[in-house]
């Protein structure tokens, strides 16, 4: 009874809190609203007695959170929510997709036949995800830290300022707008500024 | 709690990250939108483990992989969103439409 009502108090939780995300004016506060949907998630899981996974997720979405804010206030545009925000395009196609995409996976929830199988009573979920960690599925584990190390990487690589031989964005700049002006006007333009851009001197 | 029940809050949860991925115009709320859809599938595949498997540690695993997918995505996206904008000065996805036709 208890059980039950924890879990469905979480759930609106995860719920609304991950509605609220898309609904806070400040995206700082967008961030932590996601992360409270990521702590209910979290709650939950500890309910359904895998105790692991959903502390790991509080651990790594509060440190994740976290940075995301710090983006949010380096980049992004009222980071304070002084202001009403809302920055969407295609609100109503957005919305018919979230609906419908709700509508089928929980339809697939409601109607597939799953067995029934639950986790038995004292059997410690934790050891047996290490010993699985470490023995039999230490290929995928492996193959995780690997995939996240190639991420680290590539996340320095892509972010970095300077690339190896020069500034990283070199070549990639968008460039002006071209604008068609008529033949007399480049001429006089070419008139006005005879000089080349660059000076003979400055490649060095 | 049932299966059943879980697993209509996990699409629930999903729902809201494909609204948020598909409406939002800032890369961050973009991300965030794709973090709540990974949030739904966390949960989903919990209570799989839980309800279905029998206790079974492989079910756990999934979840593993899940965590991973979802710190790869943070990371990519963070770096991408530190490139694009030291690049084009762009921080919403209006500002990159250049190269649509």
């Amino acid at each position: 009874m208890i059980l039950n009502v924890t879990f469905w108090a979480f759930s609106a939780l995860a719920v609304f809190s991950g509605w609220r995300v898309f609904r806070a004016d400040s995206m700082v506060r967008a961030a932590y609203w996601l992360l409270v949907s990521f702590a209910a998630v979290g709650i939950i899981l500890v309910l359904l007695r895998a105790e692991f996974l959903g502390l790991i997720l509080i651990l790594m979405m509060g440190g994740e959170m976290t940075i995301m804010a710090v983006f949010m206030v380096a980049f992004m545009m009222n980071p304070a929510g002084l202001n009403p925000m809302t920055m969407v395009h295609r609100n109503s196609v957005a919305i018919v997709a979230g609906v419908v995409s709700f509508l089928a996976v929980a339809a697939l929830g409601l109607f597939a036949r799953f067995p029934v199988a639950r986790a038995p009573e004292g059997v410690d979920p934790t050891r047996k995800l290490g010993v699985e960690l470490l023995g039999n599925s230490m290929l995928v584990f492996q193959t995780a830290g690997v995939t996240l190390l190639a991420a680290m990487i590539a996340a320095i690589a892509i972010s970095s300022a300077r690339g190896r031989y020069g500034d990283a964005d070199q070549g990639s700049v968008e460039p002006d707008q071209m604008v068609t002006a008529p033949a007399g006007d480049v001429a006089a333009a070419a008139a006005h500024d005879p000089a080349p851009v660059t000076s003979p001197g400055a490649h060095q | 709690m049932t299966l059943q029940a879980l697993l209509v809050v996990a699409a629930a949860i999903f729902g809201i990250g494909v609204y948020g991925a598909l409406s939002q115009q800032s890369f961050v709320m973009i991300m965030m939108g794709l973090e709540l859809m990974l949030n739904g599938t966390i949960l989903a595949g919990g209570s799989m483990w839980a309800l279905t498997t029998g206790g079974s540690p492989k079910g756990q695993m999934l979840v593993v992989v899940l965590m991973t997918v979802m710190a790869v995505e943070a990371a990519m996206g963070f770096a991408l969103v530190i490139g694009i904008y030291r690049v084009r000065k762009a921080d919403i996805t209006e500002k990159i439409k250049r190269l649509k036709g």
